[in-house]
């Protein structure tokens, strides 16, 4: 592992800003793209959001932000500890949402999918939801 | 957020960042406008717009259903390159037109209107 990151965060909206700028931040020894910067923030603001509106429901509980970098591969983790998913292959479907009458688009997962190369989803109702995503970074703009 | 109203096209400029934070402030903002106004069509202005996430895409659906119920016309113009991105990839330039400046979609309104 040539450089990891760990960062534990309260579940307040107001961190999903930190989560993008501090993974914005720690990804830029990779020689990124503003594009490939965009995707990770995206994907990582996509997921930060999702474990403090559904994980915690906008309770109070902590999100951890994992991040490694191997080679030209940037690993991401965001955990939480709350509810969790009963059924995630529907929770990963495009517009699917828990929560239609708060205007929530449903493109979360989807959103993740299209902007990073791997998502796996682990989650267990009650104990909470792990994401874990894999980008290569800096690959495609040296072919 | 800044709002112009140009006959009854309402031009709504988002400036930095949309996310879970502040997109239900900016929609309460919106629909306020909408009710204290004669808007008819809602023109997003995402010039200095420089991130979204999904939970923009969900504050520009809801504002769509509203418009749509009045009749009118939803647009996009001048999204950055990552703003453009995620529009596409949620699928939301199906439904909601882009276009590179708001003067160009103003314009294609009038050529609606013209056209009958």
């Amino acid at each position: 592992m040539d450089n990891y990151l760990k960062l534990s965060v309260k579940s307040d909206c107001i961190n999903e800003h930190l989560s993008r700028q501090v993974i914005a931040t720690f990804m830029t020894s990779l020689d990124p793209t503003l594009e490939e910067i965009c995707d990770v923030k995206t994907a990582v603001s996509e997921a930060v959001t999702n474990a403090i509106v559904h994980g915690y429901e906008n309770l109070t509980g902590t999100v951890n932000l994992t991040a490694e970098i191997n080679g030209k591969e940037l690993y991401i983790e965001v955990e939480d500890y709350g509810r969790g998913i009963a059924d995630v292959e529907r929770a990963r479907e495009p517009l699917y949402t828990s929560q239609p009458e708060k205007e929530r688009s449903g493109m979360g997962f989807t959103v993740m999918e299209a902007f990073m190369d791997y998502v796996d989803v682990i989650s267990r109702p009650g104990l909470g939801t792990k994401v874990i995503m894999k980008k290569l970074i800096g690959v495609a703009h040296e072919m | 957020m800044t709002k112009i109203l140009i006959n009854n096209n309402l031009v709504v400029k988002l400036i930095g960042e949309i996310d879970h934070s502040n997109s239900n402030k900016y929609r309460h903002e919106i629909d306020d406008e909408i009710k204290r106004r004669p808007v008819r069509n809602l023109i997003f202005d995402f010039k200095d717009l420089d991130f979204m996430d999904s939970s923009g895409i969900g504050m520009i659906l809801g504002r769509y259903k509203t418009i749509k119920g009045l009749d009118g016309v939803v647009m996009i113009a001048s999204p950055k390159k990552q703003v453009e991105k995620i529009i596409n990839v949620s699928g939301l330039h199906k439904i909601i037109p882009v276009y590179e400046s708001v003067d160009k979609a103003i314009n294609s309104m009038r050529e609606v209107a013209y056209n009958g």
